[in-house]
């Protein structure tokens, strides 16, 4: 990528031209990147002691949905009656603000770097309705997994991570290890 | 000292800004890494694109110094900083779960608000699968409970587990992560480009060889420079500490601590810095012994630290001296609602009195004499033990007339005290996944 990237940079003129006012900027250096993210990790661990995160604010907006839903079912499911039992408020949470912060920050980015558009992501041999079922039944499988160990790959992997957590650790190592396992096997999807 | 005492503001317009600007640059730069695209995430284990591997181990490595180089420089206090708790087991099946949709699907839950939010239709549908999974989890986690809140290891992290200084564990990771970066350009150049494997394995891009030194010295300064010790940590909140200790805020009346330990919704635990000799003749109802020289070891903090939310520790001496150096300790160490028993075992036994045929009050110097003779052991065997408790636990009977001393049932005469004891939260996982 960084080669890309030398190359690029000799003749910006030249190359500006040709590209098309709409075509959308190409993603930064990973590790720029990542440094960045690091920045924001340790931002959030400096100002508030906590890192980040998303599964825990979706299980705050689901439980605030079926409260509103299904007020005495929630009351009755231990799970849900934690977050949002009785008069309990589980959408006025920190997490909640972070999501929507999240949200707005990638459309942001997304409205600069040209790539805020209404359109399907997916591998070349896989038809629209099969990506579309995937990334549902995907997501089902990810939430499930999220709660169960308790944070997901940001909440878990990367905040846990920076402070040197164990069970972050394994976690992670663990994500990984799931999804090489199945990679091969569900190539069609991808490549 | 940071972090800052956000739960004091909490509900404010502020505290859900500071948490909305956090998430905010989350998000930016998660969309510019390129994390909105399912197709980029799955890449990873395809080995053609590793910037998944990239842009995590780079996050972490740079967070991870900049946190503990705050905390060896003074600024941040870590014991304050939220440490995901390690529950072995669900975390490693949760997360083989977890790499299954992650495949399948294409996105985690961070990246695909990234994606929903700039329109990716994937990426919708995903946040809603997501949510689905949630929900389901939500009614059937009470089929599983014990499997759920199994391997337990509380705030365990790796130089805990390694037995390693931290700044130590933290250039090892680094060195590790530098490493999986060396890999997975490689396997990128060979899978992603089809280059052979003839190419020259010398790292050329200066750019990539300056930044890894850069924070391989920032990783270096930190294990040189150590993490706060204990003394170190209780010098930097002497201010606040002092002036509890001078006002005798953390001083507890024992009529108090009796109240609490009869509290079905309380835990109390009681932590006994005095002799085994002295221990064994009395001690107050499930007090924990251990020698002020132990208190301070990494074994015993872990073992307080781990203590449920809402439990309240008091410390007890003969007198207050040493329960007091104790609780420096700890409370250098981070323990929260902690306190000292006022007056120690010798006030203990004035309040609610010891039958007279197994003690007697006597004249003794220095501040951690015990001031009564004991004709016989009856640790907590005696109702002056367990003032006020209802319970019917087997009692050391003497000969002597019986005592007059307030004990169990409906002998107790409750004594009259200040209450003190303010309950504390540990920060709670604001914004984490926890």
């Amino acid at each position: 990528m960084s080669q890309a990237a030398a190359n690029e940079t000799p003749s910006p003129q030249a190359k500006a031209p040709p590209r098309a006012p709409k075509e959308p900027r190409p993603y930064i250096n990973p590790y720029v990147g990542g440094v960045l993210l690091g920045i924001v990790l340790f931002l959030a661990f400096y100002i508030t002691g906590n890192g980040l995160g998303a599964s825990g604010a979706v299980a705050h907006v689901v439980a605030a949905v079926l409260a509103t839903v299904a007020p005495s079912h929630t009351n009755h499911v231990a799970y849900f009656a934690s977050l949002a039992g009785g008069y309990k408020s589980s959408i006025a949470d920190a997490s909640v603000a972070m999501l929507v912060g999240t949200m707005i920050g990638g459309a942001l980015s997304g409205l600069v770097n040209r790539r805020l558009k209404l359109e399907l992501r997916k591998g070349p041999h896989v038809t629209a309705a099969m990506r579309l079922a995937m990334a549902f039944v995907g997501g089902g499988i990810m939430g499930y997994g999220a709660r169960l160990a308790r944070g997901c790959t940001s909440g878990q992997a990367l905040s846990g991570g920076a402070v040197l957590s164990v069970g972050s650790f394994a976690f992670m190592f663990a994500v990984f290890a799931g999804a090489y396992a199945l990679a091969w096997f569900v190539r069609r999807l991808w490549t | 000292m940071a972090p800052y005492d956000l739960a004091s503001i909490s509900g404010s317009v502020t505290y859900y800004l500071v948490f909305s600007l956090i998430g905010m640059a989350f998000g930016a730069t998660l969309e510019a890494s390129g994390f909105g695209d399912s197709r980029k995430l799955a890449a990873q284990f395809y080995l053609t694109d590793m910037t998944v591997l990239k842009v995590m181990f780079t996050g972490i490595i740079t967070a991870a110094t900049l946190i503990f180089l705050s905390t060896s420089l003074g600024l941040l206090d870590f014991e304050r900083v939220w440490v995901n708790p390690t529950y072995l087991w669900p975390g490693i099946t949760g997360g083989l779960v977890m790499g299954v949709g992650f495949i399948i699907g294409g996105f985690c839950p961070g990246t695909s608000l990234v994606a929903a939010s700039t329109l990716k239709i994937d990426g919708m549908l995903f946040v809603a699968g997501v949510a689905t999974g949630v929900w389901l989890f939500g009614e059937t986690v009470d089929s599983f409970l014990p499997f759920f809140h199994s391997s337990f290891m509380g705030r365990f992290t790796l130089s805990d587990w390694l037995g390693l200084p931290t700044g130590v564990v933290l250039v090892l990771l680094v060195l590790m992560a530098l490493a999986m970066f060396y890999g997975a350009e490689i396997a990128e150049r060979v899978f992603g480009k089809g280059d052979k494997w003839g190419f020259s394995l010398v790292p050329s891009n200066r750019w990539k060889l300056g930044g890894a030194a850069a924070i391989v010295a920032g990783a270096s300064i930190v294990a040189l420079k150590g993490q706060p010790t204990l003394s170190a940590r209780w010098a930097q909140m002497a201010a606040v500490e002092d002036a509890k200790l001078a006002n005798r805020e953390i001083y507890v009346h024992p009529g108090e601590v009796a109240d609490l330990m009869n509290n079905a919704s309380m835990t109390v635990s009681v932590i006994d810095v005095r002799s085994e000799a002295d221990y064994n003749l009395f001690h107050i109802a499930g007090a924990t012994r251990v020698d002020l020289t132990q208190i301070a070891a990494p074994w015993f903090l872990r073992r307080v630290k781990g203590a449920p939310d809402g439990t309240v520790t008091f410390l007890v001496s003969n007198g207050e001296q040493d329960a007091m150096e104790a609780y420096k300790i700890l409370r250098s160490a981070g323990v929260l609602n902690l306190y000292v028993i006022e007056g120690g075992i010798n006030h203990w036994l004035d309040v609610f009195g010891i039958n007279p045929c197994v003690a007697t009050p006597r004249t003794a110097a220095g501040p951690e004499a015990l001031m009564y003779d004991f004709s016989r052991a009856v640790g907590q065997h005696d109702p002056s033990a367990h003032p006020g408790c209802p319970c019917k636990e087997p009692l050391v009977t003497c000969e002597a007339s019986k005592s007059t001393a307030s004990g169990h049932g409906e002998h107790y005469v409750k004594p009259s005290f200040t209450p003190k004891v303010k309950m504390q939260k540990k920060a709670k996982p604001h914004g984490g996944c926890g």
